[in-house]
């Protein structure tokens, strides 16, 4: 297969990056997106040209890493799979392919397609956790939960925070990253705990990173690679309201 | 050099129980003064620095992934096994301990694998407790499967993601801790060089992958998570950025290197495609529980999963059920693994490389229905229809073979300690709990058992008796070590040839996969070590890194650790090739009964091979541990 | 009450508002819909002005009416302060987007649409709740009421011209399909999502985004064309 390549090029953060165009051939149908990118900087490098940074790690469609805003879509054209799962058999010879990253006030890029996701991370240090030390925890089996709660807090869970959501949404909101844990937590009777604490510290960090708000067009759950759901957004939305409502935290946060 | 274990006194089943009393404690409000490097935040890492941290003690986490989230250990699919006996089928500590053992093939310690078992279960509960999602019965208690053949149903699990749910736990404690303060957490920086001060491990050097500035970070001790050295064989199941290095620099700072040549291939790989492979991706072992392993009795080039349909059963050869009437397809991995590269070598393999064979559910889907294998299955069929374009509720599988785990690793005693003084090693990173070959789902437990259980007593125990004075990264041996490191990126940078990272890696990794993989023998082991050598010195002339050490530069980050696979891989060949026994997943084709099945040999090779660095292009010492089996019978595997 | 300013500054106590004020105003159309069919009846618009009258008059409506002008103004207010920060939170756009591939036109359009029946409002309310309320409107004398403000002359006067009538019927388009969007939104928005009910809070949406804005638009047209 032949295909005309359209890759957004940025030295550093400072730099004001732009496209280059490349022309790739003899590319297998077999080959996953990443491996394509991976031919193509073999021929860079033999040129002496920088080859295009990207990141990536696990290519089994887990670890997150992946990142690549392809053809208008994040994680490319393909539903429920992330960029490393992509094949190119899913694409016609002779297509152009526009590549760019991940495009959000909080994803700053670092380098060509790598971004900055740091912003989730912190998310998470806010409060997306149950504060349990190692050790003096209950027998596992003291805890029953039932398994519609404990399914639909995996389904939640299976978050692998890629940011696609941010990416595909029009107003860069995280919020379905933000929703997955403090819904995973929230269903969970071990999360239950610190549930308000939780939403309230998490939203304001979401809000303090820069992310726009939620308009519920659903991009977010359409170009999620593990399909999370709109209804965790509204377990979030509750989550927090009856938090504000009821919870005794008057100060500024 | 004479190697001691420290291995506590006492009946197998009190050992632990009777250190933990034994051990020196530092005081609570004393914790605070010292500092702990831990590299790595994988399960091992993560978990080790979440538990310091809420001990007191002051953490610098270290990786080089973007987020602590992403360490490999995310990709574990199958479980994690716990000595729980939730399910009443008569399992214990001790037979978890005795089904580890045995599955090591006698090539581990009794009282570290004793210990695994015993903490097990507490692991468990820990998860459970932190809001692992773990699969539940209807009742609401916590589900189990059989998993790896073993005879009790004790592996829990979250769906086909239990390494990312367990990693995804201990990220959140270490998140709290990061939160807290008592975690300080560098992404993006790659530990490049240990460095000692009289003996002890006081810090080490890294590089910001970013900015690429060099730094030290002092510490009174340093724990390596670090994972495995499966990427020597360029592809594996690891990421693509598992590396080495760090292990391989603490290495050439003294700490020995054990049982290199003990590495695990997993049987139910999806084959390679093409030259431009880059990595293998792993179906769950699970697979084998239906699915039936076959290769055409006569070769056929070229075979496509389509064209199978029309072999007539009298024409399949069913290998595994052949030669292992009992466990059929589910005998061990190595055995699978090893009867598959057989059959291929045989000239009878499938597809279009010729190196795989069909793993067919068409028997199970007429048995149970296509619901059922879908309720299973399901997201393993349509991971492998989203990779081959092939479906396996029409056609058959085809599978291969590939590098998945390395037991071998840095050499501890009892307390995870390496013989370097203050250097700890966790998890894959390590050797010490799965002898010659890891069972199922043993993986997740050893790395958590490491750090949420074992090291937060053991490393107590060490600092207690350190002064609490910190060392300023301005000591004589960071600067010498900052500038040793400094000069190899130089060199990297200014050898300015024709070939790439990839292209050296590649070439390494099928020396190793053709002479050091599943089946090896002396003469083929004697070749590689030449190649090897031949091919490194090529790489230190003729490679081409572009770009600068001072900004994000994936090249020279790669260069880096392809050039501690180099040295990695020949003393890789160097454990096979003194090792002339078969055992676990090292099968030496010297050492086999007539049946053709793998031959240990207990009176030569009951030993740990622990390896010293003497200096470059010297050749390594061979210290053995010799292991002393007090409360198991060794036997040899049979699955006839 | 420093937590309640907080929580209505933050990203989704700015959703919590829009929510809250769109429903509101969708109660606001329902009841302004039900006055409105006295238009439909053949009555002189005797029944029409008496509404008129009872909504200018009425203690509750009067309240009720505030309301409605509160729950606009913060609507409008509020979707402006979020779409400039949604702006900004994605200063570099993309080269190539495809956003129709995962999500419909209208979601991403309410502002278009929101801008679109706002104008209209002005429009709207210069001509009838502007005239009603401080216009000089002739008066008109009906069996027991006294000596009331006759709006039906006005509305009928104004939907003789064609121009207009195009403009209320495009103008309930583009409130059909902001309501669309808007009416499960707020359901979602408030987290009020469910297995059982999401699915009839959507039709439920669908049936009134489509039937009010009809109802409405059916009036300027049914009024013309009587009056042909």
């Amino acid at each position: 297969m032949y295909f005309k390549l359209k890759i957004w090029r940025q030295k550093s953060p400072e730099d004001k990056g732009g496209f280059q165009f490349y022309e790739l051939d003899d590319v297998s149908p077999d080959m996953s997106f990443l491996e394509m990118i991976d031919v193509l900087n073999e021929s860079l490098e033999i040129k002496g040209v920088e080859p295009v940074h990207f990141d990536h790690d696990c290519r089994e469609g887990i670890c997150g890493t992946c990142s690549m805003f392809i053809n208008g879509r994040p994680h490319g054209p393909q539903r429920g799979v992330t960029t490393c799962q992509l094949h190119m058999r899913s694409f016609n010879d002779g297509d152009t392919i526009t590549i760019e990253p991940w495009r959000a006030r909080s994803f700053p890029v670092i380098k060509d397609l790598v971004v900055d996701r740091s912003a989730f991370d912190r998310i998470i240090q806010a409060g997306g956790f149950v504060s349990v030390s190692t050790g003096g925890v209950p027998d596992a089996n003291e805890i029953p939960i039932s398994t519609n709660i404990a399914n639909e807090a995996m389904d939640a869970a299976s978050c692998i925070g890629c940011g696609a959501c941010v990416a595909a949404c029009k107003n860069a909101s995280a919020m379905l990253f933000v929703a997955a844990k403090i819904s995973q937590l929230a269903l969970l009777p071990q999360g239950k705990i610190e549930a308000a604490s939780r939403a309230e510290n998490m939203v304001v960090q979401m809000d303090s990173e820069g992310f726009g708000t939620c308009t519920n067009t659903e991009a977010c759950v359409a170009e999620c690679p593990k399909e999370i759901g709109l209804v965790h957004i509204a377990r979030m939305n509750r989550e927090y309201f009856f938090a504000k409502q009821s919870s005794e935290n008057i100060s500024l946060r | 050099m004479n190697l001691d274990a420290k291995i506590p006194e006492g009946p197998l089943v009190e050992k632990w129980t009777r250190h933990k009393f034994n051990i020196k404690l530092v005081n609570p409000a004393n914790k605070r003064k010292y500092d702990i490097i831990v590299i790595g935040t994988g399960l091992a890492g993560a978990s080790a620095a979440a538990s310091l941290a809420e001990l007191g003690y002051n953490i610098k986490s270290f990786c080089f992934q973007d987020s602590p989230r992403r360490a490999h250990s995310i990709a574990a699919q199958g479980g994690i096994n716990a000595s729980k006996n939730y399910q009443n089928d008569g399992d214990s500590d001790y037979r978890l301990f005795y089904d580890t053992i045995k599955g090591g093939d006698y090539r581990s310690r009794e009282a570290n694998v004793y210990r695994l078992a015993e903490v097990s279960s507490s692991i468990i509960d820990q998860c459970v407790a932190q809001g692992v999602p773990f699969a539940r019965e209807y009742g609401g208690l916590l589900d189990n499967r059989s998993f790896g053949g073993a005879q009790v149903s004790r592996t829990f699990y979250a769906r086909g993601q239990t390494g990312q749910q367990l990693l995804l736990g201990a990220y959140s404690a270490i998140s709290r801790q990061i939160a807290n303060s008592k975690v300080q957490i560098f992404p993006r920086t790659e530990m490049l060089d240990l460095v000692l001060v009289d003996g002890q491990a006081r810090g080490v050097v890294v590089r910001d992958l970013v900015t690429g500035k060099i730094e030290s970070h002092s510490s009174h001790a340093v724990i390596l998570s670090t994972g495995g050295y499966g990427n020597v064989f360029y592809l594996s199941t690891n990421a693509m950025a598992s590396n080495a290095t760090a292990a391989w620099r603490a290495h050439k700072r003294g700490a020995l290197f054990a049982n290199p040549c003990f590495t695990q291939i997993h049987p139910t790989c999806i084959p390679v495609s093409g030259e431009h492979q880059s990595k293998l991706t792993l179906m769950s072992e699970s697979l084998r529980n239906d699915g039936r392993i076959w290769v055409p009795k006569k070769g056929i080039r070229g075979l496509t999963a389509k064209d199978a349909l029309r072999i007539p059963e009298e024409e399949r050869d069913y290998f595994l059920e052949r030669r292992y009437p009992a466990f059929g397809n589910l005998v061990p991995r190595d055995v699978a693994s090893r009867n598959a590269k057989m059959v291929c070598d045989e000239g009878r393999g499938v597809g279009a490389t010729g190196l795989a064979v069909f793993l067919d559910f068409a028997d199970t889907i007429q048995r149970d229905g296509r619901d059922v294998i879908e309720q299973k299955y399901g997201n393993l069929f349509d991971m492998y229809k989203q990779i081959t374009a092939d479906d396996p509720y029409n056609v058959p599988m085809m599978i291969y073979p590939a590098v998945h785990y390395t037991m071998g690793g840095l050499w501890v005693d009892y307390n995870l300690m390496t013989n370097i003084h203050g250097l700890y090693a966790l998890g894959e990173c390590n050797f010490s709990d799965h002898g010659a070959n890891r069972l199922g789902a043993s993986a997740l437990m050893q790395g958590l058992a490491d750090g949420y259980f074992v090291i937060p007593y053991t490393i107590g125990d060490y600092l207690a008796n350190m002064p609490y004075r910190k060392i300023s990264v301005d000591h004589e041996a960071f600067q010498l070590a900052e500038k040793h490191v400094k000069d190899r990126i130089e060199n990297l940078l200014n050898i300015n040839g024709n070939r790439t990272v990839d292209d050296f890696h590649k070439e390494l990794g099928k020396i190793m996969w053709d002479y050091c993989g599943m089946s090896r023998n002396e003469e083929g082991l004697k070749h590689a070590k030449q190649e090897v050598i031949k091919l490194r010195d090529e790489f230190w002339k003729d490679l081409k890194v572009i770009g600068t050490h001072e900004e994000l530069n994936m090249s020279l980050e790669k260069a880096n650790r392809v050039a501690d696979f180099f040295e990695l891989g020949e003393l890789m060949i160097d454990d096979a090739l003194q090792r002339s026994e078969s055992c676990g997943g090292h099968f030496r084709e010297e050492s086999q009964t007539e049946e053709g099945e793998a031959l240990r040999i207990d009176d030569e090779f009951s030993f740990v091979a622990a390896w010293k660095f003497t200096g470059k292009d010297q050749p390594e010492e061979l210290i053995k541990e010799e292991l002393i089996f007090e409360n198991v019978k060794l036997t040899q595997r049979s699955y006839k | 009450m420093n937590w309640l300013s907080q929580t209505l500054a933050s990203s989704l106590g700015k959703k919590l508002i829009m929510a809250l004020t769109g429903l509101f105003l969708i109660l606001f159309l329902t009841g302004h819909l039900i006055g409105n069919l006295q238009l439909l009846k053949d009555d002189g618009g005797q029944a029409f002005n008496e509404y008129a009258k009872f909504m200018t008059t009425t203690p509750i409506v009067k309240i009720l009416s505030y309301l409605t002008y509160i729950s606009i103004i913060l609507h409008v207010i509020y979707s402006l302060i979020l779409t400039i920060n949604n702006l900004k939170s994605r200063p570099i756009k993309y080269a190539v987007n495809r956003q129709s591939e995962n999500s419909v036109w209208t979601s991403r359009n309410m502002g278009i649409l929101g801008t679109l029946i706002l104008i209209f409002l002005v429009i709207h309310l210069r001509s009838f709740w502007y005239e009603m309320h401080f216009g000089s409107i002739p008066t008109i004398a009906y069996e027991g009421g006294g000596q009331i403000k006759n709006l039906y002359l006005i509305v009928v006067e104004a939907f003789s011209h064609l121009w207009y009538v195009i403009l209320y019927v495009v103008s309930m388009v583009a409130l059909a399909f902001h309501l669309t969007h808007g009416f499960q939104s707020a359901f979602q928005t408030l987290g009020l999502r469910h297995l059982k009910y999401t699915p009839l809070i959507k039709i439920a949406g669908l049936l009134f985004a489509i039937l009010v804005p009809a109802l409405f638009a059916l009036q300027p047209v049914y009024l013309y064309l009587k009056n042909l």
